[in-house]
């Protein structure tokens, strides 16, 4: 009877410590670590941008300095 | 003014590049994680420098063969953009390696033998820098570029690839690994990335060939 009682316990306990132990972090070995969270935050976006912008600037600082070039061409 | 059509594949695959490289899909490697992007942009850079660099030293025998200062200049120019973008390379990738190999330099083959290309290529400018006369410049930088190129093979491809590395690619390839990079990521490099990065290299070495012989006909002129 005692016995049936303390299994009863334990079995309490570590029901209501799952969600404890469900808290602890991963091991290193269990996945590789992505920026999947990131992703879900949105938040790559913001790097997208920031280098889109870059890109964008580059290219038009590159069209802007060929057509300077080719008016020079012209006049010479 | 029209572009030319190679310059606007030039700019439609570097916003390709600057999207999909950070958002498409890319294997989960232990170590790499996310850096395995940067195949999109470091990478890049090495193939580009590999081209300029053939481009230059091809224009250097012309220019030996012909006597024509025109040869020259465009030796010079890709050399200079093949020497920005060796720099780039080996920038980005000393950032890539302190996140991943803990220093930015740890004497890894493969950044001493790209480490002494550069300073090859460096002394090729200096070189051509330090003669005043132009047909001596020439013919003494157009003999030297060679050499540099030559010196290209056991820097760039032969000892990378006899020597232990921490580079991706470990033994025998100096760069790709071919299991670390699979077909959504080949499919973004070969006919984007690298193209698009090295036809912006070819675009800034023709402005600055179409701006040496405005100087010069300048000059001419005055």
């Amino acid at each position: 009877m005692r016995n049936t009682l303390n299994t009863a316990l334990v079995a309490f306990f570590l029901l209501i410590a799952a969600p404890l132990l469900a808290q602890t972090p991963m091991g290193a070995d269990d996945a590789v670590q992505m920026a999947d969270g990131l992703y879900a935050n949105g938040k790559i976006y913001v790097v997208v941008a920031v280098i889109l912008t870059i890109v964008a600037g580059l290219v038009l600082y590159m069209i802007r300095l060929d057509r300077k070039i080719t008016r020079l061409e012209k006049e010479a | 003014m029209r572009l030319s059509w190679w310059k606007i594949v030039c700019i439609l695959q570097l916003l390709i590049i600057a999207v999909a490289g950070l958002i498409g899909d890319v294997p989960a490697k232990p170590i790499l994680n996310e850096t395995i992007r940067n195949y999109y942009f470091h990478v890049p850079m090495w193939f580009g420098m590999m081209i300029f660099f053939t481009v230059s030293v091809v224009y250097s025998v012309k220019y030996l063969r012909s006597g024509q200062l025109k040869h020259d200049t465009v030796a010079v120019e890709f050399a200079n953009v093949g020497l920005v973008y060796c720099l780039m390379g080996l920038l980005t990738g000393m950032i890539w390696a302190k996140y991943t190999w803990g220093k930015p330099w740890s004497n890894d083959p493969k950044q001493i033998g790209a480490a002494i290309a550069l300073l090859i290529y460096f002394a090729y400018l200096v070189l051509r820098n330090s003669m005043m006369d132009p047909d001596k410049r020439a013919k003494i930088g157009a003999v030297y570029n060679i050499f540099a190129f030559a010196m290209l093979f056991p820097t760039i491809w032969i000892i990378p690839r006899l020597l232990e590395s921490l580079h991706p690619g470990g033994m025998g390839n100096p760069a790709l690994n071919p299991g670390d990079v699979d077909s959504r990521m080949r499919i973004l490099f070969y006919p984007v990335a690298f193209p698009g990065w090295t036809l912006l290299g070819v675009w800034i070495a023709t402005l600055s060939i179409r701006l040496k012989k405005l100087e010069e006909k300048k000059l001419h002129h005055a």
